[in-house]
């Protein structure tokens, strides 16, 4: 197919507006996080923090504990939170995709609930049972929460990868003489692992983004994650907003995200197209 | 895939009378796998919503716990009868439905963008999964501090006025605020969309083409109604999604200007006024509204997130 020189040109004009949409607020938040506190008012341009950069706010965003400790927290959390629900998916996801068992529509629609179920109605009730069992302001009081949320998008994409392995192989492996355990590791771990990966992205990012929990399950630096710190955040006065402050530390947990999704892409799509269409 | 699924299918004999040793083996192995996560998803989403329920019905205000009683259905009655939580209900409906509408349009220019590209896939899909991947409470502050009067961008920009100080009044907060929603989640819904796309077959296209259909004729005639399942799955999750609309309007607005959603209002008088009885009241009610949502899209609309799984 040979395309006319405007039709080219419309599509790179489409790609071009694309690229501006989705990169405006991170390089306004870059350009921010660059522009000293004396600058802020005075010098407005979009691009002036990424041309005069100045690494003050960054320096002050590492210098104590402010931040620091939260995002060691929304580190911890999101990882063990990722951890647990992939385990615990992984196994529902192989029955559901290999076993045959009476209660899999069952299963499958109780996920799709929990999909769908809004966290803001059980943040009183745990609330109220957190401090009463002593996980009010812990870690494992966010990664409850946390695991138990990502578990459906977990297994409903590990289910989709999962029914795409040949398990045939394994047979295959053991006809061959491997052992059990040889062809599993072998032939199976292999196989499984991108999917796996990909899960563990998604309910990562899952975890490190949310606010509604961190905000209402913790209230001290104990373990308050970055999103609920960045919104307690605090000025030298309290009328002070520190722009500069918080723009800086939006970035440094924006763009390592922003790096592992870029290289991911096409597993990551794959992932959220198996697991919301395919379901 | 698909094909190797109902191919297996259609070869396994008929299911025997009798459930076989094996079978039954299998059986307690899947129920054994499965278990931890049913019962997590159970404990952790079941329970505390039937705790939440329990609240509901207790006078039980964490300042004065003593005077914890049973209530029955009075919180209810204070929250269906102030205009607070009305005034939340609509605001949080407005904002739903004209976001998510914003974003089934874009996210639709997007992946048709996306599935005739000529060349270029790979950046658009790149810089689409940006918003996908940054911290929702980041981007509320993006677009909050783009728009601030004082060391914002956007007043510098043409066709703006130079005094304009939107999150300072309701409209102009509603529309920030859709603006985040909209910029955040439009790339899964066109990659949703996208998904949806590849199903529809070029022949189709091709012969409607032949019998003198013109592109847009071809698009509400063919694209839109092969496409109605996917469609309809993204509207479902997009909507329940912005419905429970929290972080962006505590980041920008806190609920001020006449912004407060059913969300924002669950959380202040949960853990603001520490009001359990009451707060908890208006968390089943946000409940029951998800539940009449779903319901909605799934019963009046038909819509199945198993339609599109293999009989595609």
């Amino acid at each position: 197919m040979t395309h006319t020189p405007r039709e080219r040109a419309a599509w790179s004009l489409a790609i071009f507006m694309v690229l501006v949409y989705a990169l405006v607020p991170v390089m306004w938040m870059i350009s921010l996080s660059l522009k000293p506190a004396d600058k802020l008012s005075t010098e407005r341009g979009f691009f002036y923090g990424i041309f005069h950069p100045d690494f003050d706010n960054y320096d002050t965003i590492f210098s104590g504990n402010v931040f620091t400790k939260p995002l060691v927290n929304s580190i911890g959390i999101a990882a063990i939170a990722t951890f647990i629900a992939i385990l615990l998916a992984s196994m529902a996801a192989y029955a559901l995709s290999r076993l045959d068992f009476p209660g899999k529509t069952l299963i499958l629609s109780g996920a799709l609930a929990v999909a769908m179920f809004p966290p803001i109605s059980i943040v009183g009730s745990l609330f109220n049972i957190w401090r009463n069992i002593g996980l009010y302001d812990t870690w494992p009081g966010l990664i409850i929460p946390y695991m138990t949320f990502t578990l459906p998008l977990a297994i409903y994409t590990l289910s989709a990868f999962f029914r795409e392995i040949p398990w045939e192989l394994e047979q295959a492996a053991q006809v061959d003489g491997a052992t059990p355990f040889q062809a599993f590791r072998k032939v199976i771990v292999p196989l499984a692992a991108p999917g796996v990966f990909t899960a563990s992205i998604l309910v990562f990012i899952f975890a490190w983004n949310d606010f509604i929990f961190a905000n209402t399950l913790t209230s001290t630096d104990n373990a308050r994650t970055v999103p609920a710190a960045l919104a307690f955040f605090t000025g030298e006065s309290q009328f002070e907003q520190p722009i500069g402050a918080i723009s800086a530390a939006a970035v440094v947990v924006t763009v390592p995200i922003i790096i592992m999704v870029l290289i991911f892409q096409r597993r990551i799509v794959a992932g959220l197209t198996a697991g919301a269409v395919k379901g | 895939m698909e094909a190797a699924t109902t191919e297996a299918t259609r070869v396994a004999p008929a299911p025997p009378p009798k459930v076989t040793e094996r079978a039954r083996e299998e059986r307690k192995l899947a129920w054994m796998l499965c278990a931890p996560a049913v019962i997590t998803m159970l404990l952790v989403t079941g329970f505390p919503i039937a705790y939440a329920v329990y609240l509901s019905l207790q006078k039980y205000d964490l300042r004065f716990p003593d005077q914890k009683e049973f209530v029955g259905l009075s919180n209810y009655v204070d929250a269906l009868g102030s205009s607070t939580w009305w005034g939340d209900v609509w605001n949080t409906s407005l904002i739903t439905i004209v976001s998510v509408s914003l974003e089934l349009a874009l996210g639709m220019a997007i992946a048709l963008v996306m599935h005739r590209a000529i060349f270029g896939r790979g950046p658009v899909r790149a810089a689409i999964l940006i918003p996908y991947g940054i911290v929702t409470v980041v981007a509320a502050f993006a677009w909050r501090y783009a728009f601030d009067p004082a060391s914002g961008f956007v007043q510098g920009l043409p066709l703006i006025s130079d005094t304009a100080a939107p999150l300072t009044e309701r409209g102009g907060s509603l529309i920030v605020i859709i603006l985040t929603e909209v910029w955040k989640t439009t790339p899964f819904i066109a990659l949703l969309l996208l998904a949806g796309l590849a199903l529809v077959p070029d022949e189709l296209h091709e012969a409607a083409k032949v019998d003198g259909a013109n592109a847009m004729q071809r698009f509400f005639r063919i694209t839109l109604p092969l496409m109605r399942p996917a469609i309809l799955v993204a509207l479902l999750f997009r909507t329940l999604d912005a419905f429970r609309l929290f972080d962006t309007v505590f980041i920008q607005t806190q609920g001020a200007n006449g912004t407060e959603t059913v969300s924002i209002l669950s959380y202040n008088v949960l853990i603001n006024r520490v009001n359990l009885g009451l707060g908890s009241a208006v968390s089943v009610l946000i409940f029951i509204c998800v539940l009449l949502i779903a319901f909605f899209f799934v019963k009046v609309l038909g819509t199945s997130t198993a339609q599109q799984r293999g009989e595609v």
